[in-house]
């Protein structure tokens, strides 16, 4: 530690970080836009200036940068100095220059950091009297706003765009008061991560065009903490309503996975809330001869007198992983242990267990994604992960360049010194080996991938595991040295190609690493999980129960009297015969849901169920982290969370009734839930009798929302579950993040207002809950163990961030950039079997078959067919092997799909990154 | 210049490459490293930073990184400067014996010429001239013998006046924006693709081989004054006979002027002189007799820089040559830091306004502000400082001119 004075009071600093980060981290005021707490300094913007002086006796001092100067022990500064005020003042005088002070109808304004920055410099009155300068703007596409003229040049955009995401479709172009961010012509922002721009930009060129769509000022959301329903990762998000419909997403800082940055999916997929296709009302099919096979609206009463009828016999229940623990522990206790079913396929089931079992072996760790970030080598098998659990491979590009971070630490250059270690490194890059069925959007930082089928790429791993024993050659030797040779190695897998042999096969490598470098306290090693509570449902039936193939057959055999299926598309998670056996040997099937889909049309009755944003639950991740989702507002009256159409609520009774009482209640009973609740916020002092508030101190016009409908000013609604009100009063949350949705703190009204509840820039939030961890190391260090490649296909399926997701895909915004399925192979393959680039083929597998335009890939392993199921093509109908022929040739189908693919962004080619601005 | 320049067989008929000879026989790294440094030599791009002080910094010996490089820049677009071009135009093998001698210094197998773009018979002159030192076995691998190594390469600017700092230099080389780099690091230690690197100007390059043929004292004797050497003079403006001489540095100014230069035409009196380029701050005809010293014309308040002076004639307009300096500078900002990329183009509006008429008093006020807030450490590299020197002296100087400018209704030269 050493100190610094700032305005002749001493703080203890890390002489690591610059003057800003450490100002900041003291909780004062110093503005600043460049800068970006995780992306370091470039000097550009200069509104940080402060006043150093050399020592006790320099009395006049020298304006400096904070940002780019080093809080060395002994710096004397002042923020207050006359000369560093006026400078800061000038800044944000010529900043503003030619900004529009277009506020009152910029969606930025209310959480602009450039308002905020500007009160800070104390600017005023405009002394510029000329023409300002003035940009067109560009269409980027479905998701994020251009508006040019409302650019401060800060850089900041083009440097998380390029530097920090990968992107290569952004930059600054032109020079002098000229510069313009966009693309070099107008279209769709590409990187997967552009979102984060909307966050990243300090005043409103980028915004979200979703939001734009049904725009509320942030002091008038209400807003909850809530996780994110992409992918298994858990990333924290901040999701706001009004008038009863969601209006967007925004990041919430986690220290330990997404920090400041989402995915495009995460971000923008919640449109799929208020799509048409959302189940608003309970309906149920008529029995009765003169209305036969009608469907009828029901009350949420008489549907819950109806479900209670219909399921008071023999009656099996099947689970989901994207239902929350509460919604699947209530169907479990409602139709007991040895009637609960998984709700998702074998294969899933097999592998999910595979990865518990090896998040519980001692001599292994599972990262989070902060730690993914720190990795100096990473062997990627088979994910593709900017697809699948596209926050890792967003770590992972930072993990690249840690390499970065060493030179950096060699040559004495600080690492906030963000362009000068750029510059330093080049192209230098810690290595990153990738093993897939075809080429990946990670490949142009990876050190190699290796394109190869599920059997080969087990092959590989098992050479590997041989080369870090003692005995390899080429690649295998390379990668196992790599490891060997990395202080912090890290292994990162999932179960996309729902093979357990994959993932044996990739824990043989953590298992042989662990033998040869007892150095690391544990190998790091992790499996990225499709869906947000797939941890958390295989946990649960680790409690007992079947597995999903065990309740088709039983359901298709007659033994039960009704089956109720939660929040599940079981369409996707077995064959058609299968489905249809279970179905037609089902008398009566309810299914309790979100969205109308292929599956839930055919059940007898239907039961609406609230989103994650208008119901409480708790969702575990990849790690085993249980983390707690809030509602965010109060749903129709029509809809219900799953468990609450499971576990009605009686007021008279005290078990069972609500969320916290049934996570309270299985973490008392089942092992497997041990420790959850730690979820459950303290009821202790001051909080035992306020609620915190979801509303803004600043929220408006809640006396007169509804007035449209009816003057009488309506009550607001009654939280009886959680720890929030749905209101303005309050506990209010200044300084405590345990239930922290959007930051706000005196004079910061943007999301950089973080920085007030963190404990130090990047660090914890101040009494945040990062979740309960549910799984122990509890099962002793294995040796490798043996794996078969003979039930291995050679179809892989192809997985796109857009539209690969269920309830994401019917978000507009992201169904504007998805497309439909899709046949992929080689071109060595497309030749042999006459098929011609974005023609069509016919695919058969047994019973099945399907026809599908066709996509020939530069980079794809030899002899591998991959499908893209796109919502369209059941899986599990083609996992074994398919046999495939050209369909004839047809002009304009060709275009469609020509265009089609056109919206597909992948790389077929390997260009090296040149990192740094280009 | 009116001869052809000399070819290499003329050039090495007249002593050229002896020094380099002289140096791959008897001398090591570190030996001419301290002959630099005990020269006296200071950079003649304009900074005047002693040249071998800035080379020991490169690191050296066997743990230093393997690549180096030298950069020449040859990117000479100070306003009023023709000094470089005159050497690479006249003597292209002086240019490439001088990188030779830095480059052996520092131990860089790569050296790059990164020259201005519209230098067009000089890019001529120095492909021609790399391609007869290949041939003659002073370029290219074990050069006579030696065991050293050295390519060069000419690169040709696309053409940004910011090219002319060295670390944006490096980034235009390396083919991304022409923003300058933070500094520190500096290019001694992470310079071109992150190596190390030296960038040294032209002329500078060019005193090396008579240092090396001719010793420390020889070198310093050629100075006048304090500093050591001599330095390319240039003058433009209305003088009778405007160009450019190798004059010993402590030469008077009016030396230059009105020996060299002829005084100024008949009609036109000295108003006051930009004694080193555009980013120089105007001297007064009372400075005539200080001697062209780097410390000397710095404690005048101003700078030697490139040591090519602008002349202003009693019937030139001083705000609208500082207007016009102003708008250059604007335009050349690479857009990176606030107080350069914002507040150069607010400057120019004004001239422009004081220009058309319409100027006002408080104009005057936003461009002092503009003095300070433009000035040293305010902003990221030296350009905007550089074009507050003539603004600010100008203030000072000229405060009639400027008040006939608001007061008159714009440019009384001009009604």
């Amino acid at each position: 530690m050493a100190k610094i004075t700032v305005d002749g009071i001493i703080y203890e600093v890390n002489p690591q970080n610059n003057l800003l980060q450490e100002c900041l981290s003291h909780g004062l005021d110093l503005p600043y836009f460049c800068w970006h707490p995780c992306m370091g300094s470039v000097g550009a913007c200069r509104q940080c200036a402060v006043k150093q002086y050399r020592n006790a006796d320099d009395k006049t001092g020298v304006v400096v940068m904070s940002c780019m100067t080093p809080a060395s022990d002994g710096a004397i500064i002042s923020i207050e100095d006359p000369q560093a005020v006026k400078m800061r003042s000038n800044v944000i005088e010529s900043l503003m220059i030619s900004h529009p002070h277009d506020c009152p109808v910029c969606e930025e304004g209310g959480e602009c950091h450039l308002q905020d920055m500007t009160q800070m410099s104390g600017h005023n009155y405009r002394r510029y009297d000329f023409k300002k300068v003035t940009h067109r703007n560009q269409n980027l596409g479905p998701f994020i706003n251009h508006e040019m003229n409302r650019c401060i040049a800060c850089y900041r955009c083009v440097r998380y765009y390029d530097d920090y995401a990968g992107g290569t479709d952004l930059a600054a172009l032109g020079s002098h008061h000229h510069v313009y961010f966009g693309r070099q012509e107008e279209g769709t922002l590409e990187n997967e991560f552009s979102g984060n721009l909307v966050e990243v930009c300090p005043t409103g060129v980028f915004t979200d065009k979703t939001f734009s769509e049904h725009y509320t000022r942030k002091w008038d959301l209400q807003t909850a903490p809530s996780i994110c329903t992409g992918c298994g990762a858990g990333c924290n998000t901040t999701p706001g309503e009004r008038y009863g419909t969601l209006r967007r997403i925004v990041n919430r800082y986690h220290h330990d996975l997404n920090g400041y940055f989402l995915c495009d999916r995460g971000r923008f997929g919640y449109g799929y809330n208020s799509s048409d296709r959302r189940i608003t009302e309970a309906s149920i099919v008529s029995v009765h001869d003169d209305e036969k096979g009608v469907r009828k609206t029901l009350t949420t009463h008489d549907a819950q007198r109806q479900f209670d009828a219909m399921t008071a016999g023999d009656v099996v229940g099947i689970g989901s992983p994207r239902a929350s623990l509460e919604s699947n522990l209530a169907l479990r206790a409602r139709v007991g242990v040895k009637n609960f079913y998984a709700g998702f396929s074998a294969e899933q089931q097999q592998c999910s267990q595979a990865v518990i079992a090896i998040n519980r072996e001692q001599g292994l760790h599972c990262p989070d994604i902060r730690t993914l970030e720190q990795a100096d080598c990473v062997l990627v098998v088979n994910e593709d992960l900017t697809n699948t659990s596209p926050r890792f491979a967003l770590a992972l590009r930072q993990a690249v360049r840690n390499r970065a971070s060493q030179l950096a630490a060699d040559a004495r250059i600080p690492l906030w010194q963000d362009a000068a270690v750029r510059e330093l490194a080049q192209n230098e890059l810690s290595p990153l080996f990738i093993l897939s069925p075809q080429g990946t959007r990670l490949d142009d930082v990876a050190t190699d991938t290796f394109l190869g089928t599920t059997a080969s790429q087990i092959g590989l791993l098992g050479e590997i595991a041989a080369a870090i024993a003692g005995s390899g050659s080429g690649l295998a030797q390379q990668i196992a040295t790599a490891l060997l040779n990395a202080k912090h190695p890290s292994i990162v897998s999932g179960i996309s190609a729902g093979s357990v042999e994959l993932i044996q096969a990739t824990a043989n490598v953590a298992r042989a690493l662990r033998q040869r470098r007892p150095d690391l306290a544990a190998v790091d090693i992790c499996f990225a999980l499709p869906e947000d509570n797939t941890m958390g449902l295989a946990l649960l039936m680790e409690e007992g129960g079947g597995t999903l193939e065990q309740a088709l057959q039983r359901l298709a055999s007659g033994n039960a009297d009704a089956a109720i299926v939660l929040e599940n598309d079981l369409t996707l998670r077995a064959t058609p015969d299968a489905i249809d056996a279970a179905i037609s040997g089902t008398p009566t099937l309810v299914v309790i849901d979100q969205i109308h889909n292929a599956f839930n049309v055919r059940a007898r009755l239907l039961l609406p169920c609230t989103s994650f944003a208008e119901q409480n639950g708790t969702l575990v991740n990849y790690e085993g982290r249980a983390q707690s989702s809030h509602q965010v507002f109060p749903a129709d009256a029509a809809l219900r969370p799953g468990y609450e159409w499971l576990t009605p609520i009686d007021p008279l009774s005290s078990a069972l009734t609500t969320s916290e009482t049934i996570l309270y209640h299985s973490a008392q009973t089942l092992p497997a839930f041990a420790g959850a609740e730690k979820l459950l916020p303290a009821r202790t002092g001051i909080a035992a009798l306020m609620k915190s508030p979801r509303q803004s101190h600043r929220y408006s016009g809640r006396t007169a929302m509804s007035a449209n409908l009816n003057v009488h000013e309506k009550k607001q609604t009654t939280d009886r579950e959680s720890a929030m009100s749905f209101s303005m009063e309050g506990l209010p949350l200044q300084k405590d993040a345990s239930l922290l949705s959007a930051a706000w703190a005196p004079a910061w009204n943007s999301n950089q207002a973080i920085s007030k509840f963190q404990d130090e820039i990047n660090g914890e939030l101040k009494q945040g809950c990062k979740g309960a961890h549910l799984l122990q190391r509890s099962l002793p260090p294995q040796s490798p163990v043996s794996v078969s490649t003979n039930n291995t296909s050679n179809v892989y399926f192809i997985d796109h961030i857009f539209g690969g997701d269920e309830l994401s895909a019917m978000a507009p915004a992201i169904a504007a950039r998805s497309v439909g399925a899709y046949l992929c192979v080689g071109e060595a393959e497309a030749k042999r079997l006459g098929l011609q680039q974005h023609g069509r083929a016919q695919i058969s597998s047994g019973s099945y078959s399907a026809e599908l335009p066709v996509l020939i890939r530069q980079r794809i392993a030899p002899g591998a067919i991959g499908i893209y199921c796109g919502g369209e093509i059941n899986r599990h109908a083609f996992a074994n092997g398919v046999s495939i022929s050209a369909v004839a040739e047809d002009g304009n189908v060709l275009a469609r799909s020509h265009q089609m693919f056109d919206e597909l962004v992948i790389n077929d080619s390997v260009n090296h990154r040149a990192m740094g601005r280009g | 210049m009116t001869r052809a320049p000399f070819d290499i067989g003329q050039y090495r008929a007249a002593g050229g490459y002896a020094s380099v000879e002289k140096m791959l026989k008897t001398m090591a790294p570190g030996d001419v490293l301290d002959l630099v440094k005990n020269s006296g030599l200071k950079g003649r791009g304009g900074a005047g930073f002693p040249t071998g002080l800035k080379w020991s910094f490169v690191p050296m010996g066997e743990n230093a990184p393997k690549t180096k490089y030298l950069v020449v820049n040859a990117d000479e677009m100070e306003p009023g400067t023709f000094k470089d071009r005159l050497l690479m135009e006249g003597d292209p093998h002086l240019l490439l014996e001088g990188m030779m001698i830095a480059a052996y210094t520092i131990q860089a197998n790569t050296a790059y010429i990164f020259l201005r773009g519209e230098y067009l018979r000089a890019e001529k002159l120095l492909k021609n001239a790399i391609a007869e030192a290949h041939s003659k076995g002073l370029l290219g691998r074990n050069i006579q013998g030696s065991g050293f190594d050295l390519e060069i390469i000419l690169h040709t600017s696309a053409g940004r006046y910011i090219c002319g700092e060295e670390t944006a230099l490096l980034n235009a080389l390396e083919g991304k924006r022409a923003n300058p780099r933070a500094k520190p690091p500096f290019p001694q230690v992470s310079g071109l693709w992150g190596k190390p690197t030296i960038v040294n100007n032209v002329e500078t390059l060019c005193n090396l081989p008579g240092i090396v043929n001719y010793g420390i004292e020889w070198y310093k004797g050629l100075g006048l004054g304090a500093d050591a050497g001599t330095k390319l003079c240039g003058v433009s403006g209305r003088v009778k006979n405007p160009g450019c001489w190798e004059l010993p540095l402590g030469t008077p100014i009016r030396e230059l002027l009105e020996d060299k230069a002829g005084g100024m035409c008949d009609g036109y009196e000295l108003r006051a002189f930009l004694p080193g380029g555009g980013s120089t701050d105007f001297l007064l005809p009372q400075h005539l007799d200080l001697t062209l010293d780097y410390d000397v014309i710095g404690k005048a308040g101003s700078r030697l820089a490139t040591g090519t002076m602008i002349v202003l004639d009693d019937q030139t307009c001083p705000v609208g040559m500082v207007g016009n300096l102003m708008k250059f500078f604007s335009h050349e900002s690479c857009g990176w830091c606030t107080p350069c990329r914002d507040g150069l183009p607010w400057i120019d509006e004004i001239f422009q306004r004081f220009e058309k008429g319409g100027g006002l008093e408080s104009d005057m006020q936003v461009l002092t502000d503009h003095l300070e807030y433009l000035g040293p450490g305010r902003t990221f590299c030296a350009l905007a400082p550089g074009a507050m020197a003539p603004l600010g002296s100008a203030l000072r100087h000229f405060r009639d001119d400027f008040h006939d400018h608001i007061h008159g209704g714009g440019c009384p030269w001009q009604r």
